[in-house]
């Protein structure tokens, strides 16, 4: 079980210079174990300075993170244990990869936890298989790979850690559409076998709406929206106001509404408004 | 953080010192070295650290900016310092001891010496572009041409150095941050260990460094850069009143200076 | 209307490789207009982009620019200087550390005279509303900023053509809205004829024409509506179509009779509106 508790967080940047900065400010949020969270918010919203925290990356200025009860802050022991507890993988991971083999490139996280060889054979195998590396790239140098290839082993290496709540940041970023879909499966089937809590970071509506079970929006540092897409979604004019896209088919059924065709309940994936239209087209037949 | 680091960064301004010459802040800067070399006795380090002083007020560089730079080099300072305390001859502080008077007054003038040197240099960099930096230092090199050193290659070569600092800074934080997440520990275990926990960020970073080079040669080709012949520049430099006025201060301060050295103040 | 760049059978094959890159292609691009070439990744449209200025040489065909092929040695800057180009990371295609200095970089390699380069600075500058910033560090700016920075390098070196090659791949939303709202403003406004390479198709929505290739070779070529409405030719090269045409689609395989070239949220409304009655 792994679950987040974070209070009254704030964190400033280079406190004290001319080039003091509040990130995050007054960020009070739960997330129990297994929850499936799209975390929303443009460039400079404050979500990378958040998730760098829930695994001790970042101190916070004031305010607990705490994970499974603990505070993660608490001593060195606390910090180092919790990165293997939450695993973060950041924006274009491709470009960590540093070992001469694919596999010795995954091992790097499970080695760093101390475990033995055979322990590490068998999370190398398991992260690997979740992300569809296959066996043959094992002895490859990560630098032969494509960049989706590349990407696909630096989730593994954090995957490999089996993490209990699996963050990803832009995880489709500069992806070409095939890309993000394949890797967008991979995370949910990876949710799926093991239970984890997904996090996903992202600025894209759409890819996130489909899957999460929870939208959390931030927005200058605060949380401006919590909760499920429906509720999230049911906002448009707000989440539009804060620069963010509503996903194409609540565009398309709000304007459909404007137009008076009666598109009813809440609408925020194709498959809603399809179903949606489907029936308004049997009922005038 | 590594963002602390100041090195080498321009803080754009419109000051006196902002607005004079490279090639007059560059040979400033030689005038203050050799003078900061000869200055001996304590009244002169007063005058360098008055005119130092006098310098920042004008450039409007807060100190704090300035000393701040002073962090990746405390290390050498305090080095220093705890040589001369330790190795200078002289008259015990206390009988018996290794510490004395004369080491002390040496380890503070070697330590003023250092921040001065660095501070002075600083201001160099604080108020002048990287590009208007190596501008003036090719200008002034300008004749070794003659000699077939390849002056123009050399400036581009380290405008192009600067102009990258903030963003490998950038890099090797990311990279840090990522192998941390990944369990890496930077921090614990001896220079052995630690030298070899430095492999996971050095790796990633070469990796990418060779990437941007070849994407930014490409890039500059693109933009029919094809070596210093031909070239013209958008900001021509021209010595104006206020640069020669400034080398005759500058003149002024050393003459000052090497007065003082010939009565050993 | 011309065409300013003519590209006849162009094959292309990376030194070491064993198959080629690009496998014949043939495309002319119309003086003054906004094309689009989408396609996966290792489709060849980035291989297809760097032949457009001679940073790559043909393995066999030509590509000529105005006329003059890009073989031609002597013509090099006068090619590099006629099409400009825009890559995907801005951080590796910005040379200095002031804003106004870097987009003085091409004039000045050009030897244009002083006074007219502080003139071209500023007039690229405001043309890609960046102006107030042209005394600023590169590395403080946003990506969308950043790029829009590396455009300006380019229209100050007064380019006929603009090439493009992914230029919105690391932005987000607001970045990649200012760089394609920028673009086609060049285009309408200023008459610089646009190449834009990407594999996001709603950025396509606005060009005259899009271009799809896949394994080195043009799958489709046509108007945004004409390309998107093969849904099926799309899907296959591994590609989306936008949002509002994958509804239209759907609901067409369930008894609706929808035309596929609407393409903006409004429009599709009309459209569905008037199905349903």
């Amino acid at each position: 079980m792994s679950d987040i508790k974070v209070s009254a967080l704030r964190h400033v940047y280079s406190a004290g210079t001319p080039f003091e900065k509040v990130a995050i400010d007054d960020i009070n949020i739960e997330i129990p174990h297994g929850q499936f969270v799209g975390l929303i918010g443009h460039t400079g919203s404050g979500k990378s300075t958040f998730i760098q925290h829930l695994n001790g990356l970042l101190k916070p200025s004031s305010g607990t993170v705490t994970v499974d009860g603990e505070d993660i802050n608490a001593d060195k022991l606390a910090t180092k244990n919790v990165r293997s507890k939450v695993g973060l993988v950041f924006q274009y991971p491709e470009y960590q990869l540093f070992e001469e083999t694919v596999y010795a490139d995954i091992a790097f996280g499970p080695k760093n936890m101390g475990l033995d060889d055979a322990q590490i054979d068998e999370r190398v195998r398991e992260a690997a298989h979740f992300v569809g590396v296959p066996d043959e790239q094992f002895d490859k140098s990560p630098l032969e790979l494509s960049g989706g290839q590349k990407r696909r082993v630096a989730i593994a290496g954090v995957i490999a850690m089996r993490p209990g709540v699996l963050i990803l940041d832009e995880p489709t970023a500069g992806l070409d559409p095939a890309g993000c879909k394949q890797i967008l499966r991979n995370i949910c089937d990876y949710r799926e076998k093991t239970g984890s809590t997904v996090i996903i970071v992202s600025h894209s509506m759409d890819d996130v709406a489909c899957l999460a079970d929870r939208l959390v929006v931030f927005n200058h540092g605060a949380i401006r929206f919590d909760g499920t897409p429906e509720e999230v979604f049911s906002q448009p004019e707000e989440l539009r106001s804060i620069g963010l896209a509503v996903p194409a088919a609540t565009e398309l059924a709000m304007e459909l509404r404007r137009l008076g065709v009666p598109v009813s309940g809440s609408i925020y994936t194709n498959k809603q408004l399809e179903d949606a239209l489907l029936k308004l087209k049997r009922g005038a037949e | 953080m590594l963002k602390d680091i100041t090195l080498g960064q321009y803080f754009p301004g419109d000051t006196i010192a902002h607005r004079l010459d490279p090639r007059t802040k560059l040979l400033l800067v030689i005038v203050y070295i050799v003078g900061l070399f000869n200055a001996v006795g304590w009244y002169s380090y007063a005058f360098v650290i008055a005119v130092t002083g006098m310098c920042m007020l004008v450039s409007k560089i807060r100190p704090a900016a300035a000393f701040k730079g002073l962090k990746p080099v405390i290390f050498i300072i305090v080095l220093t310092a705890l040589l001369n305390i330790f190795y200078t001859d002289g008259t015990p502080v206390i009988e018996g001891w290794i510490i004395t008077w004369e080491g002390i007054a040496k380890a503070v003038m070697m330590s003023v010496r250092i921040i001065l040197l660095i501070v002075g240099t600083f201001l160099l960099t604080y108020t002048t572009s990287p590009i208007a930096l190596t501008d003036g230092l090719e200008l002034l090199l300008n004749p070794l041409k003659k000699i077939k050193v390849p002056v123009h290659e050399m400036s581009m070569m380290m405008s192009m150095a600067l102009r990258f600092i903030p963003t490998l800074i950038e890099e090797t934080d990311k990279i840090m941050s990522a192998q941390k997440a990944r369990g890496a520990d930077f921090e614990t275990g001896n220079l052995m260990r630690r030298a070899k926990a430095l492999l996971p960020i050095l790796v990633p970073l070469f990796v990418s460094s060779f990437r941007r080079a070849d994407e930014l040669a490409i890039a500059m080709e693109s933009r029919c850069y094809h070596g210093g012949e031909g070239r013209t520049r958008m900001k021509t430099l021209k010595m104006q009143g206020i640069d020669f006025a400034a080398l005759l201060l500058g003149a002024a301060f050393l003459a000052i200076i090497f007065i003082m050295k010939r009565f050993g103040l | 209307m011309s065409s300013v760049i003519k590209i006849e059978n162009l094959h292309y094959t990376y030194p070491g490789d064993e198959f080629e890159s690009l496998k014949g292609v043939s495309l002319e691009i119309e003086r003054g207009s906004f094309v689009a070439i989408l396609g996966h990744n290792g489709s060849g449209k980035s291989t297809l982009a760097k032949h457009l200025n001679a940073i790559l040489l043909p393995s066999e065909g030509s590509v000529k620019i105005n006329g003059i092929d890009t073989c031609d040695e002597d013509s090099l800057l006068t090619i590099r200087s006629t099409v400009g180009m825009v890559f995907q990371n801005p951080d590796n295609q910005i040379v200095a550390n002031v804003v106004e200095d870097d987009v003085a970089f091409a004039p000045e390699n050009l030897g244009v005279p002083s006074a007219e380069i502080r003139e071209r600075v500023d007039n690229a500058l405001k043309a890609v509303d960046m102006y107030e910033f042209r005394l600023h560090a590169p590395h403080l700016l946003s990506g969308g900023q950043k790029q829009r920075v590396a455009i300006a390098g380019i229209i100050a070196m007064q380019p006929e053509v603009i090439v493009l090659d992914e230029p919105t791949a690391m932005l987000d939303p607001k970045g990649r809205r200012e760089v394609i709202d920028t673009v086609t403003k060049l285009c309408r406004e200023k008459g610089i004829t646009i190449v834009l390479i990407t594999h996001h198709m709603s950025e396509c929505i606005n060009a005259d024409r899009v271009a799809v290739m896949s394994n080195g070779e043009i799958v489709a070529d046509g108007t945004p509506q004409a390309v998107f409405s093969q849904v099926e030719l799309m899907h296959s090269e591994g590609l989306a179509v936008p949002a509002t045409t994958e509804i239209m689609w759907q609901l067409n395989k369930n008894g609706f009779a929808l035309p596929l070239s609407a393409l903006g949220i409004a429009d599709c409304a009309k459209e569905i509106a008037k199905e349903i009655g």
